[in-house]
């Protein structure tokens, strides 16, 4: 077989691989429809405000609810020192 | 299909069998690059996946939060707020309901875990239970019907029975949480009768949401209203992959590949010199030497990203960042797993494309241009 034609095979195969994941994507999304949807009835019944993803401080438990002195307010001259500040981007528009 | 077609197509495919051939003659070099270059696409991939599906997973779920939360600011920090404050904003006009919240974090000495524990007001949760989230029961090994201990404020413990533990499909928000009874939740803390942790609040009409917010802190200037839409707009924000150190980062990562990439097209062997002065000599335009460099672009490009892109959907929604875990988890003992929902689209396929192909296009185009106009005389005769 002609090294063009393995190439355009291997091609084909990832673009149909790519769709694939596509199509994973969108079913995935059908099928996880009543979970997210079960997770907003919580929030909205217990009024949660954020994501658990960082447990690690006050600030990053509940980026949403910290203002934007909160990673500093541990003592005079403190830096803020937890390694999900780093991954948390600053936050705009508040007050 | 037309004769002249036909011929076109069949050019290309000559070039592109000659093209493939002349990489395999150098398979390390040309591997070691089909390598670096998927593994770049890989991560940039892996960061936007991640980050987007957990933008997209935010913005659905927090459409239930709180339309208006009030918290009470003293010296810069989040101050409980006594139940006086309640009657003032229910004085506000277009102020629908108004209550107080109760929660706080609690720090489990045994696990250097934190927990955030929370009232519900459907008083869903008796005195002397709690209900406790998948992170807890995970690492505490408890289970409905277990007991845990706490220490209370003044020191003395306090037992309280597992009641259920949260279903695991709302662990993006409840991995780390307590529902406790009010009760409970004052004797634990000592928090008087009549103080609250923050307060609720609804708007009759949305538009005027702004406004009320702009109207309790006039009222009450020692507090801070946050409103839904900021909530939600700091989901927005916060995992932007164009910000913090993700882009510090891959930024590095884009430029020390393209330095690879320029190098490597730039620094010709003899060789490679002496290959195109053969093809030159025999015959072969520039344009056609240009069109081999631009088929060899492409096949190094499209499946290095494709290959790129495809990992990292596994590695994304299959295997649930395996690779960014240990940085994710920060210092934090408890972490929810959970599995994202996968939101991908053609844009972020394009923004991808733009960010790996185009500054390889870019870093090889001209040393391929001073590669197809080598002089075949000169390239023979050293």
């Amino acid at each position: 077989m002609r090294r063009s034609s393995l190439f355009f095979m291997y091609l084909g195969i990832q673009t149909a691989l790519l769709a694939a994941a596509f199509t994973h994507a969108a079913y995935q999304r059908g099928w996880r429809a009543s979970d997210i949807a079960e997770t907003s009835a919580m929030v909205r019944r217990l009024e949660l405000t954020d994501l658990c993803l960082f447990t690690e401080a006050r600030y990053t438990r509940h980026p949403s609810q910290a203002d934007m002195h909160a990673p500093f307010q541990d003592h005079p001259m403190s830096l803020e020192h937890f390694p999900s500040g780093s991954l948390l981007g600053p936050q705009q528009g508040r007050r | 299909m037309t004769v002249g077609m036909r011929i076109w197509i069949e050019k290309q495919r000559n070039i592109i069998d000659f093209t493939l051939s002349s990489l395999a003659r150098r398979k390390g070099k040309n591997i070691a690059l089909l390598l670096v270059y998927t593994l770049l696409v890989f991560l940039l991939a892996s960061v936007m996946f991640f980050t987007h599906a957990l933008r997209k997973e935010a913005s659905l779920i927090l459409q239930g939060a709180p339309e208006v939360v009030v918290q009470r600011m003293a010296a810069g920090r989040h101050e409980l707020v006594p139940g006086r404050y309640l009657n003032a904003i229910r004085g506000i006009r277009g102020v629908s309901e108004v209550h107080g919240r109760v929660w706080g974090y609690y720090y489990d000495a045994v696990m250097s875990a934190n927990y955030t524990l929370m009232v519900p007001r459907d008083v869903s949760v008796g005195e002397g239970y709690i209900a406790v989230g998948q992170g807890i029961s995970r690492s505490r090994f408890a289970y409905a019907g277990d007991m845990l201990s706490f220490r209370q404020y003044d020191g003395e413990p306090m037992v309280l029975t597992i009641s259920e533990v949260i279903s695991p499909g709302s662990e993006l928000v409840s991995s780390d949480l307590i529902l406790i009874s009010e009760r409970d939740f004052r004797k634990l803390f000592g928090m008087a009768e009549g103080m609250f942790t923050d307060i609720v609040l609804t708007v009759r009409n949305a538009k005027e949401v702004a406004m009320v917010a702009g109207k309790v802190q006039k009222l009450l200037p020692d507090t801070r209203p946050i409103l839904k839409s900021e909530i939600l707009r700091t989901y927005d924000t916060i995992f932007d992959w164009r910000s913090g150190l993700i882009v510090v980062i891959l930024s590095s990562a884009v430029l020390a590949f393209v330095i690879f990439a320029w190098d490597k097209a730039s620094g010709l062997s003899a060789e490679e010199r002496k290959e195109i002065g053969i093809l030159k000599a025999i015959g072969w335009e520039t344009a056609d030497v240009l069109l081999m460099k631009f088929w060899e672009g492409t096949v190094v490009s499209l499946s290095s990203f494709l290959a790129g892109v495809l990992f990292a959907y596994i590695h994304v929604f299959f295997t649930d960042v395996v690779l960014f875990e240990q940085v994710l988890k920060g210092w934090s003992t408890l972490y929810p797993t959970f599995k994202l929902v996968p939101y991908v689209s053609v844009y972020q396929m394009a923004t991808l494309f733009f960010l790996t192909v185009v500054p390889y296009t870019v870093a090889t185009i001209i040393p391929s241009w001073r590669a197809a106009t080598i002089d075949p005389d000169s390239v023979m005769r050293s």
